[in-house]
């Protein structure tokens, strides 16, 4: 007999069986689509060629490079600021803070990560351009120096909150033993709660960088869009998040162009794929304390 | 020597703090100022007129709330459902471990591929066309992993004795859950619902190819029509209009309204885990 508890129970368990269908079924239509695009042009075009020009005249060609080093310019040059912003502001909070303080900066932390990336793009165009070109004395400041800064306030909140609970999570006895042994606040910091903390900050910054890899609007409105390979911070870039948003819109269904778009996002995905694992093994190293 | 240190060191991450709330301040700062003069009520209810260089937003506004309420039907209801079963029924093993990590790997995923998969999908596959309903439900599969997330977050937190008491009176499990653990739960799902649905709301990505209009001279009519959207108003009017500089004002406008629309939904969210937090101290 089929009870009602069973099918209350089946009910909820197709409901989370969905989750794997939805990743299944993204994977799967990227890399159909992908090797559709394979078929029409070569795997080595597509990875030893640098520049993605699919509206060329006499033959368009389909590299990758240019803006996969778009990508990663823009990510690292996030990470370098983002990174030792965001664990010490975790740091802080953490271990610092008054109670009263940090009953304040959480929630305000939270608010930065409701921003939605259009509109930090916008302040991207309106505030920080203009005061890059000013300071650096460009012509423009639509750049992937501009990009970096953006995806940097972009992963802050991530890798404030995940690095934060890192932190928290170190036994306070650990602080207790080295106070005892007579190590001040900060040594305390350093040696013995980072150390202890550093598989779940490395979670923290595996998260950010998918956040800044993944994003797109902030990119597409702020580092210009110029499809070449970059050569500086100053340089007008493309990552591959917005060469999809700005083409997909205009291309034929079943084209080469159409399918290489896909083919990018594939690409996209196997790196968030990656940086996932990372962090889920990071995240597995964190799970002594608990 | 070390109190030097010391100093330096804690001053460093206070530093570090001060940054990012510098940032927040900034943003908001800026976006309020400029924002503030081109608001008025004839701006929220009235359509852009003479090529979106005069007017309003009206049609942008209720596109918004219209592709956010079919997000949150579609994802709601399969996200907590996910929760309640990872939380009540799931047993640790090898099907829950790959459930989980799904989890965790649909969050991570751009929000670009999201846009494609949902272009692939429900606009070329089940020919919905570029509509509200095809953006609603890509933004839905956006947001599902961090509704469930949350969801399930607040079953845990139920205590374990609600549900023996329950069962100790003789309740079935799907009796406990419907009436001890979801009622106890239902303040956390709701935060973790409206922060999730009011990210959604500010997505640009996703509806970029799956329904979003640069113009519309009309309001939606039905689930199958094209929308204009707050996101991606702000992102024309600031980037793809023909007189950027002209229409600046405008885009102040419209991102106050969106960030304002959107950090309300998280302040409400927020308040209810407040007073939540609270509630459970005494």
């Amino acid at each position: 007999m089929f009870s009602k508890e069973r099918f209350v129970q089946y009910l909820f368990f197709v409901c989370a069986l969905m989750t794997v269908v939805i990743l299944g079924g993204i994977f799967i239509m990227l890399l159909y689509k992908t090797l559709k695009f394979f078929e029409l042009v070569g795997l080595g075009e597509f990875f030893l060629e640098r520049i993605w020009k699919p509206s060329a005249y006499s033959k368009p060609t389909y590299g990758v490079l240019a803006m996969l080093v778009s990508t990663l310019m823009v990510t690292v040059g996030a990470m370098v600021i983002a990174i030792p912003v965001g664990i010490g502001a975790a740091a802080y909070l953490s271990e610092v803070a008054s109670p009263h303080v940090r009953e304040w900066l959480k929630p305000l932390v939270e608010l930065l990560a409701g921003v939605p990336s259009v509109a930090i793009g916008f302040l991207g165009i309106v505030l920080v351009g203009p005061f890059l070109a000013k300071v650096f004395h460009l012509s423009s400041g639509i750049n992937a120096l501009n990009g970096s800064i953006l995806l940097a306030i972009m992963a802050l909140p991530t890798i404030i909150s995940v690095s934060e609970d890192a932190f928290s999570s170190v036994p306070l006895s650990y602080r207790e033993a080295s106070c005892a042994l007579g190590a001040t606040k900060w040594q305390t910091i350093v040696w013995v709660t980072l150390p202890a903390a550093l598989p779940g900050i490395l979670v923290a910054v595996m998260l950010g960088i998918g956040r800044a890899v993944g994003e797109t609007m902030t990119v597409l409105m702020a580092t210009g869009n110029a499809k070449a390979m970059p050569h500086s911070f100053f340089d007008s870039v493309a990552t591959m998040t917005a060469v999809i948003a700005s083409e997909i819109g205009e291309v034929d269904y079943g084209s080469e162009h159409y399918y290489g778009l896909f083919a990018v996002g594939c690409l996209l995905f196997l790196i968030s794929l990656l940086v996932n694992l990372l962090a889920d093994y990071f995240n597995s190293k964190m799970r002594r304390y608990a | 020597m070390k109190n030097l240190e010391e100093v330096i060191g804690l001053y460093t991450l206070r530093l570090c703090a001060f940054l990012v709330v510098l940032a927040i301040f900034v943003i908001l700062y800026d976006i309020l100022v400029q924002g503030m003069p081109a608001i008025s009520w004839e701006f929220l209810t009235s359509y852009p007129r003479e090529g979106m260089t005069k007017g309003g937003i009206w049609p942008a506004v209720v596109g918004t709330v219209y592709v956010t309420l079919i997000t949150a039907i579609c994802s709601i209801p399969l996200g907590v459902g996910a929760a309640i079963y990872l939380s009540e029924y799931a047993r640790e093993g090898w099907t829950t471990r790959v459930i989980r990590s799904s989890i965790r790997n649909l969050a991570g995923v751009p929000s670009i591929v999201y846009g494609l998969f949902g272009v692939a999908l429900f606009v070329e596959g089940l020919r919905f066309g570029t509509s509200v309903l095809s953006a609603g439900l890509t933004l839905g599969l956006l947001t599902l992993p961090w509704i469930i997330a949350t969801a399930e977050e607040a079953l845990k937190s139920v205590p374990q004795t609600y549900r023996e008491a329950s069962y100790a009176l003789g309740a079935t499990k799907w009796q406990t859950i419907r009436s001890q653990v979801l009622p106890s739960a239902f303040p956390g799902i709701l935060t973790g619902t409206i922060l999730g649905i009011s990210r959604a709301a500010g997505e640009t990505a996703p509806i970029l190819f799956t329904g979003a209009a640069f113009y519309l001279p009309h309001l939606p009519s039905s689930p199958f029509d094209q929308f204009m959207a707050l996101p991606y108003h702000l992102f024309n009017l600031s980037t793809q209009h023909h007189d950027i500089e002209g229409v600046r004002h405008l885009a102040y406008g419209t991102a106050m309204v969106l960030i304002g629309l959107v950090l309300a939904m998280n302040l409400v969210a927020i308040l209810i885990r407040y007073r939540l937090r609270k509630q459970k101290r005494n």
